[in-house]
């Protein structure tokens, strides 16, 4: 059963499936599809070893004029990544159950689900391009069909954004291709190039604008808040909680081992703009009205530090990434989940128009409370693991990184609890005078994610474990 | 016992979690039983535990115990395990929290009886009493910052318990905000600790430190880190502010939380790591500096202030600020005896407060009290005896213990113990201040209010009674040589402050005549101020309209605007940067930049498409211009 190519599949042919969907049953048969899927990730999770580098390897040739394979395989950054993907999507699908898509919504994700997986399992260039493009049109459907506002307009910025970054790290594929020896997208030849560093220089900026993009880091992030906030709930669920990591996976996949000296010499400039960013946009959080674009802000923050984890280059910051990846997604779901329900009732997003709902929502306001943490971080939440090793991660690579990347303990404490205090506490308003209760699958998602968020804390052991001898050997890439 | 080490926090854990889950189907008295049951339970096992280590004591030995309960993260070498560590201090600090806890659980049932949200005030006691005790039971930094933060998280849900009032929640946000300030410093510590000693464990660390040179920078920095972290749990200047406006939760949270158990975390923080602090000297002579300043000032605030929990408040903030001129002065045992004594007293006063709130009908201004003695007889007594423990008047506990911190103080510099003895003046004015207003005189409230003057009811009032005894008595335990003791803290504690005392220089020791005269001097003082106050506040009647002050009583009253001051230097200059990076720099900066491009491109565009015009005039023309510059350029390179 442990099969990664039917894993890719899958997805795909739900995708199928679904499209000729138009009855109101879509939603529970892409839910069973994607809850399939996850219970295909089970088997990989038990027989991985964490030791044995790339794993469960599918290798076939695609294109065989180009010597272009379709070569797929996992090892302990790419699997929590899958997890990820297949964890996240039941719960996304299961947030959107109060609305009324029908089956074309729910392929397109699941379409996406499949580009993602690709992104993450796949060991050859081109295969790894195809699916980073393949990801990127689904979602753009989703956010400018389904979305609100002004959403062609800014959907259309956030494709030709990204799509320009892809393009960049195109021209850096191409080139590594014409480098090696039998000409083939392989990564493993490709991180084997022994490559000057004047070509490692301009490579670093081919592959890390690219990401930077997608993550984003400051100052590529001006399409981030729009889209977010003009996507629909479950769009900027998939783009906050999933597809930026195909930024930060890319970082660590292929722009650390294959330009090493070209990091050497501008990661400090990449971990400068990552710090500038936590607390730039930390800053702007803090006067946000818009409950989405708030947190839409503090999701720069929060990746900014990711991303600083990865450029510290050290077991612990990159184990903070790993783990802290998955902990972000879980957390901005439960995030922007509590927000769409509070949205869905009082028809508003301002935090001047709410208050007073945990006195109508007790339930709500506990769970929400809880999330809350996570995102700030507060020990025994998941949030604090990551945090706690991406900032020792940083404080190994300078104390004052960790000094300014440490600020989002205090912002982050500060925009969270105001939005916090914005949207539960207070005296009930106009708008929030009729506020219902959480039930039925409302109930479900937000239980999960809670005990997710307290199990990860308590017992972070079995996914650090599960990345630890990748990022060992990913470690030693350094100063190649 | 030793090896169900764990019972101790799981007990209010499980309390948290049944009393959470069925705070609206259980009933009140099955909440308030559960709750304060678990509490109780965890006391007794404390007791148990108590008596083992100081048979251990008696037997000569350490009496620590340790307990590994799991691997809590593993990363490459980085290893850190939930484990726990009961030592003298840990096991003092346990009854503590435990026993002042309970006593605090049952007085709720009684003040929070007629609260909607009865089970959800003893779930969050209960939590918090689970996070305290991970913090006191920690067996290394990060356990023990578990705690540390989660004491904070509960310190917010209570300070905004009702939190319909936006001035409430105001409240609970900025303590959780400054605290997380401090947590910054204590994370930063965590991570030089690691850096410098590979271990976050207290053994491994202080054994290992103990090879490092006085005043080594390291473990200047380090030091420095934790006191910032502090400073803001334990309410120190700067981080001061939040602790007064806490006083908006419950009074039962106001006594457990911010006068009895948390705010005391710094002191057990820095007590517990005594051996990198006194490698420091520097960062001793800093805290002395900052814990006398924030002694004299809030002493200084409370002077003027008409809240009863207010003045109770910045007494709190003064007295931690004594707790923390004794770690300064290198007299751990004398600033650990206070934050005992200081426990029973303040929670305490804190409860007679709450006693006089409730009974006053939610009035907690004194200037409209006055006169309560007969309608409230045993808060009243009770208060009594607080109020003269506080004070410093023998043989109530805290003389004792205020008394060794100041002795401390004089052999460090005579100069401190001046400062000392002024604020402790200062504190035995506004307390009598406080109860003279509340207690004496005559009735100043509405007919409404003195119609419902009543005494607390029974649950109230047996742990005020509890408490006062201990008020009077605590201070045996560590009665001094020259008054007829024997030091039995100062040996129970030795194993912990030992190591430490062991890299502090020789210093010489007061002589009896000196201790003598300067206990003597302290009492006459605080019985001079006493007399001054019952002067001001009985003979002549507190009338209102006395609120008329002058400049130093108007700095005072208005608690010398440093929120004010931390307003328009900290909090709106980031009001204005997030506006300004929002509204400007990103929008129109970054983002400008980014449609700007857009844009350069499409107009670009719109240039260059003028050239596909269709005229096939046009097309020729341009073919032929471009032949010839082939041409010529083929010439050229010829």
């Amino acid at each position: 059963m442990d099969n990664l190519f039917l894993l890719i599949l899958l997805p795909l042919i739900s995708a199928l499936i679904l499209a000729f969907l138009k009855t109101n049953a879509a939603k529970s048969i892409a839910l069973i599809l994607s809850v399939v899927s996850l219970a295909l990730t089970i088997p990989f999770l038990c027989t991985f070893d964490a030791n044995g580098g790339m794993q469960f390897e599918q290798n076939w040739l695609w294109i065989s004029s180009l010597h272009i394979h379709f070569h797929i395989g996992v090892d302990g950054i790419s699997l929590p990544l899958v997890l990820l993907t297949n964890g996240l999507m039941p719960l996304i699908i299961a947030t959107t159950f109060k609305k009324g898509y029908k089956g074309n919504f729910y392929s397109l994700m699941a379409f996406m689900q499949s580009g993602l997986l690709l992104v993450f399992t796949a060991l050859d260039a081109f295969t790894f391009y195809v699916g980073w493009e393949v990801a990127l049109i689904p979602i753009y459907f989703i956010c400018a069909l389904w979305g609100e506002g002004d959403r062609i307009r800014v959907n259309l910025k956030f494709f030709i954004y990204t799509f320009l970054g892809s393009l960049l790290m195109l021209i850096g594929i191409l080139y590594l291709y014409q480098q090696v020896p039998n000409r083939d997208f392989e990564w493993t030849s490709f991180i084997a190039l022994d490559l000057g560093e004047n070509t490692q220089r301009w490579l670093f900026w081919a592959f890390f604008v690219a990401f930077a993009i997608k993550i984003p880091i400051f100052p590529f992030h001006t399409w981030q808040p729009n889209t977010y906030t003009n996507a629909p709930a479950a769009g900027t669920m998939l783009l906050a909680g999933i597809m930026l990591k195909m930024g930060v996976y890319g970082l660590m996949r292929w722009l650390l081992p294959i330009a090493p000296a070209g990091v050497a010499l501008y990661g400090h400039f990449a971990m400068i703009l990552c710090v500038i960013g936590i607390v730039y946009a930390s800053i702007i959080a803090i006067k946000q009205d818009d409950v989405k674009r708030l947190i839409a802000y503090s999701s720069i923050a929060h990746v900014g530090l990711i991303s600083a984890g990865v450029f510290t280059w050290n077991t612990n910051g990159l184990s903070g990434a790993t783990i802290q990846m998955l902990n972000h997604g879980i957390s901005v779901i439960g995030l922007f989940y509590v927000l769409d329900i509070v949205q869905q009732r009082t028809q508003t997003r301002s935090l001047s128009e709410l208050g007073g709902i945990a006195s109508k929502a007790p339930r709500l306001a506990i769970f929400f409370m809880i999330i809350c943490m996570g995102a700030v971080g507060l020990p025994l939440t998941n949030g604090f693991i990551g945090e706690f090793l991406l900032l020792k991660g940083v404080f190994q690579y300078g104390f004052w990184f960790a000094v300014f990347a440490g600020l989002t303990l205090i912002l982050g404490a500060v925009y969270i609890l105001r939005l916090y205090q914005g949207t539960m506490l207070g005296e009930t308003t106009e708008r929030t005078v009729q506020f219902e209760d959480v039930s039925g699958t409302e109930l479900v998602v937000l239980t999960l994610v809670s005990v997710l968020i307290l199990y990860i804390g308590i017992f972070p052991n079995f996914l650090l474990n599960l990345s630890a001898g990748s990022v060992e050997v990913l470690s030693t890439f350094l100063g190649r | 016992m030793s090896e169900l080490v764990w019972l101790i926090p799981l007990l209010p854990l499980i309390g948290f979690i049944v009393n959470g889950l069925g705070r609206n189907t259980l009933s009140k008295g099955m909440v308030g039983t559960i709750g304060s049951a678990v509490v109780l339970i965890s006391f007794v096992c404390s007791c148990i535990l108590f008596s083992e280590v100081y048979q251990a004591r008696q037997a000569g030995q350490a009496g620590i115990i340790e307990q590994h309960v799991f691997d809590w993260i593993t990363v490459g070498n980085l290893k850190i395990g939930l484990s726990f560590l009961v030592d003298p201090l840990s096991a003092i600090m346990l009854l503590i929290v435990t026993g002042i806890g309970f006593l605090i659980h049952v007085y709720s049932v009684g003040y929070m009886h007629h609260d909607k949200g009865f089970g959800k005030f003893f779930a969050y006691l209960n939590l918090f009493i689970f996070f305290m005790l991970l913090l006191v039971l920690g067996s290394n930094y990060l356990v023990m910052f578990i705690g540390w933060e989660g004491v904070g998280l509960c310190s917010y849900l209570l300070i905004g318990f009702w939190y319909k009032n936006s001035s409430y929640a105001n409240a609970a946000k900025k303590a959780f905000v400054m605290n997380r300030i401090g947590d910054l410093g204590f994370l930063l510590a965590v991570f030089l600790i690691l850096g410098t000693f590979g271990s976050l464990e207290f053994s491994t660390v202080f054994s290992s430190a103990k090879n490092f040179a006085v005043g080594d920078i390291t473990v200047v920095s380090i030091t420095i880190l934790l006191f910032i972290a502090a400073t803001g749990k334990s309410a120190q200047i700067p981080l001061f502010t939040w602790l007064p406006d806490a006083m908006a939760g419950p009074t039962p949270v106001s006594a457990l939380i911010h006068a009895a158990t948390m705010v005391t975390a710094g002191i057990y923080m820095i007590a517990r790591s005594n051996v990198l602090f006194i490698l420091s000297p520097f960062t001793l002579q800093l805290i002395s500096v900052i814990a006398i300043c924030t002694a004299l000032l809030a002493a200084a605030i409370a002077l003027t202030q008409n809240d009863i929990k207010k003045v109770l408040a910045y007494s709190t903030v003064s007295q931690l600020g004594y707790m923390f001129l004794g770690l300064g002065v290198g007299a751990f045992t004398g600033a650990f005896f206070h934050v005992l004594t200081h426990a029973f007293f303040k929670a305490l006063l804190f409860l007679g407060a709450g006693s006089v709130i409730h009974g006053m009908s939610e009035e907690q201004d004194m200037r409209n009290m006055g006169g309560l003695k007969k309608a409230m007889p045993v808060t009243y007594l009770t208060m009594l005896m607080g109020t003269i423990a506080i004070a410093g008047i023998p043989p109530f506990s805290g003389f004792f213990s205020k008394d060794e911190i100041l002795a401390g103080a004089f052999i460090a510099s005579p100069v401190l113990w001046g400062l000392g003895f002024i604020g402790a003046l200062m504190t035995a004015f506004y307390m009598f201040r406080m109860l003279f207003m509340t207690f004496s005189g005559t009735f100043r409230g509405t007919d409404e209010q003195k119609h419902h003057l009543h005494e607390s009811p029974k649950s109230m009032t047996m742990p005020l009674i509890v408490l006062a005894i201990l008020s009077v008595l605590g201070g045996v335990i560590n009665l001094p040589a020259v008054l007829g003791g024997n030091h039995w803290l100062e040996n129970f504690l030795s194993p912990v402050f030992s190591e430490g005392k062991a890299l502090m220089p020789e210093t010489h020791h007061l002589e009896h005549s000196t201790e003598y005269l300067l206990m003597a001097v302290s009492v006459v003082g605080v019985l001079i101020m006493v007399a001054l106050a019952f002067n001001m506040y009985v003979k002549r009647q507190y009338k209102a309209n006395e609120d008329a002050r002058g400049f130093l009583g108007n700095l005072s009253y208005h608690k010398f605007y440093v929120d004010e001051l931390y307003d328009s230097i900290i909090v709106r200059p980031i009001n204005w940067l997030s506006s300004f990076f929002g509204n400007v720099v990103d929008q129109r900066g970054i983002d400008g930049v980014v449609n700007g491009a857009g844009k350069a491109t499409f107009d670009i565009g719109k240039v260059l498409r003028l050239l596909q015009n269709g005229n096939v005039g046009f097309y020729l023309l341009m073919m032929v211009i471009g032949v010839i510059a082939i041409f010529i350029y083929g010439l050229l390179s010829l």
